[in-house]
């Protein structure tokens, strides 16, 4: 199956094109120099604090508020990894706590929004519903507010509920938000993958529901995958719900977590850095080996039929 | 095997579109039966709902003995054939074929052999291991049939399952298809809006229009007397010359001076149109025996045959399918006469033929 969905997705785009291929004269090469220019530019500019960001996460103390600042040629330490993880006088610190609780819970939320959101994305494709439209509507309209703006209602629901500072209390509070983004985008997916496929599966001696899960889901994979990687970077990244909803360090995430670590009177830079350092790695990683599957679920309307 | 009946078929979609009208269908056990319509007809409709992907808003369809009305799509025993072929894109071939097998939860070794056996009856042997983006129209097609005919179903249903492939692979794998239901004789139910398909496939044709049926017949019957006007229009490239007529002095008689034998039984105070096949007439030298002097408006040359466009005189220009033997220019002032048996005759209010 998996030699299946890589080979929906198409190789590099092997057509520049032509024209401009053909005008190689001097002028294409100043064009090229600016072009390469402007580009490089904009790395840096982008690249730049993340850079920064890793220098800081593997310099001493001392090097980190070195005036002139010291791109280079400062003794390189890897000692702030370690306090994420290690407290000073040994066990697990707050900091890694925070990351697993990061992990289970978006992880839990992904899944489950994924859970429930692709077959209701199925029904909303497949079968005709009263209303529609205006239920689809509906389901995406819980995303046009803020988090921001619910995050008091929620509050006050939760305490009620005895969810405040609860792991299930941000893994419902995550699915709730994943799950209309997660049907939205499945829907479009599912739409693409004609009814046919299931129709036929259904005269082979299928029941509807297995034609659906024999059929149209492993045509899906590259699809859900998408959506998963989308929901899980919300849930990952998700600040305001987390510092709202949590208090005690055995239940919060990381970011509020390691926002938690600038204030006070001195600020261990080095250690923010390294926290931050790990914290975008799981989702990089993830992306990257998923990245296949993004652009196959991108494009996925464009290879079909 | 078994015969299909559709009884008294009505399909209204939830927005309120009628597909099909009124259809009443008894199609025989071992029957190549066509249904052919215009776009839009509700020929699909019909054949979902034979199916089952389809619930019909009223009506009885019947297989066998066996009332279909509330048995899910996979209690039918039924197989379809889709016009874009619907093969499982993630499976091989194998797999493909193997997958109503599996359903049924037949040990390996007999799905293997059961596999084996429609590749070898639809020449797919190299074939198997392939997926379907990997195979052309024609091989799509044959892995469609073969995924149908694995399962030994009591009727396949086909909707439009050549319009896919270019014209000269449809010609050879409408032959395949005729043979292969002859060789099986299992119940076909074959949906097209091609004529020649029809004609040439069908033991017995229905024609559709807006979501009724106008005529059942083989397709000589069909062919030489339609049932309706509508028929008459739709059967037949160039269709039919429809010329109003009146009865006068024991013959039928157009404007322009145009003379056919009349059928019998032929009501008297109606509004009448003969229904003439253009092979039906014949351009003559101007002044020839029983000819009514007329005029070569334009010549088509399709090369075994010229389909000429002729005034005589007339309310419409009539057609007129000659050898390419004969040739005459354009402008040119001819004779036009019946060469043919009594036409059809229709009522110009009912449409419908009356003798
Ligand atoms: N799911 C649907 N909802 C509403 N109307 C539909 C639906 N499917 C088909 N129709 C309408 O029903 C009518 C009959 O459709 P059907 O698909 O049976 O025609 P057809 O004879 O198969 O035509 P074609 O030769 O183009 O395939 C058409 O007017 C069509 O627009
Ligand atoms: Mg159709």
């Amino acid at each position: 199956m998996a030699l299946s969905v890589d080979e929906a997705v198409p190789g590099p785009a092997s057509d520049p094109t032509p024209h401009a291929r053909r005008r190689t004269g001097g002028g294409s090469r100043a064009r090229a120099v600016i072009e390469g220019g402007l580009l490089l530019l904009l790395a840096v500019a982008m690249l730049f604090p993340v850079l920064w960001m890793v220098e800081t996460s593997i310099k001493d103390g001392r090097d980190v508020y070195a005036v002139p600042a010291q791109f280079i040629g400062f003794d390189a330490t890897l000692d702030h990894y370690r306090d994420v993880f290690v407290k000073p006088g040994g066990g697990r610190s707050d900091l890694s706590v925070a990351f697993l609780n990061s992990v289970i819970v978006a992880g839990a939320s992904t899944a489950l929004a994924t859970l429930l959101g692709v077959p209701a994305a199925w029904a909303y494709s497949r079968f005709t519903l009263k209303a529609k439209k205006d239920q689809l509507f509906f389901i995406l309209s819980t995303r046009f507010m803020p988090p921001v703006v619910v995050v008091i209602p929620i509050f006050l629901m939760y305490r009620d509920l005895g969810l405040i500072n609860t792991k299930l209390g941000l893994v419902l509070i995550y699915t709730a938000f994943n799950v209309p983004f997660t049907i939205w985008m499945m829907k479009g997916f599912i739409d693409e993958v004609p009814a046919e496929y299931e129709d036929a599966a259904m005269l082979d001696g299928y029941s509807r529901f297995q034609a659906f899960y024999k059929v149209t889901l492993p045509l899906l994979v590259p699809g859900i995958a998408a959506t998963a990687v989308f929901a899980l970077i919300f849930s990952w990244n998700e600040f305001v719900f987390a510092i709202f909803l949590t208090s005690s360090s055995d239940v919060r995430t990381a970011p509020p977590a390691i926002a938690g670590l600038i204030g006070g009177t001195t600020v261990d830079w080095g250690l923010v850095a390294a926290s931050a350092v790990v914290f975008a790695l799981p989702v990089l990683v993830f992306t990257y080996l998923v990245r296949k599957h993004l652009v196959a679920g991108v494009t996925l309307g464009a290879v079909r039929r | 095997m078994a015969g299909i009946e559709v009884s008294a078929l009505h399909k209204r979609y939830p927005d309120g579109t009628v597909a099909v009208d009124r259809v009443d269908l008894s199609i025989g056990d071992g029957e190549l039966f066509v249904m052919l319509g215009p776009s839009g007809c509700g020929k699909t409709t019909t054949l979902r709902a034979i199916a089952g992907l389809e619930r019909q808003t009223s009506g009885d369809i019947h297989i066998g003995d066996t009332l279909l009305n509330d048995l899910e799509p996979a209690e039918r025993d039924i197989a379809m054939v889709f016009q874009f072929y619907a093969l499982y894109p993630h499976l091989r071939t194998r797999d493909n074929l193997a997958f109503p097998l599996r359903a049924e939860g037949l040990p390996a070794a007999e799905v293997r052999e059961r596999v084996d056996e429609a590749a070898r009856m639809m020449k797919l042997e190299k074939l198997l291991d392939r997926r379907p983006n990997r195979l052309s129209g024609g091989e799509q097609q044959r892995v469609a049939l073969a995924r149908a005919l694995v399962r030994r179903p009591r009727a396949f249903l086909m909707d439009e399952p050549l319009t896919n492939l270019d014209a000269e692979l449809r010609a050879d794998m409408r032959t395949e298809i005729k043979h292969l239901q002859a060789e099986l004789g299992t119940t076909m139910v074959y949906v097209t809006h091609d004529q020649v398909e029809a004609m040439s496939l069908g033991h017995r044709i229905a024609i559709l229009n807006q979501g009724r049926v106008e005529q059942v017949g083989t397709p000589l019957e069909v062919y030489q007397r339609p049932a309706s006007l509508f028929c008459a229009g739709f059967i037949g490239s160039p269709p039919m010359n429809l010329l109003e007529v009146e009865v006068a002095d024991g013959a039928l008689r157009a404007p322009g001076g145009l003379t056919l034998t009349p059928p019998p039984g032929l009501p008297r105070d109606r509004q009448l149109v003969a229904g003439v096949r253009p092979e039906a007439l014949e351009v003559t030298q101007p002044g020839a025996e029983g000819a009514v002097p007329a005029r070569i408006v334009s010549a088509e040359a399709l090369g075994d045959e010229i389909i000429y466009v002729v005034d005589h005189g007339g309310e419409r220009d009539v057609r007129v399918r000659m050898p390419p033997t004969v040739r005459f220019g354009e402008d040119a002032p001819v004779g036009l006469r019946h060469a043919g048996g009594t036409p059809p005759v229709y009522d110009t209010t009912t449409e419908e033929l009356v003798a």
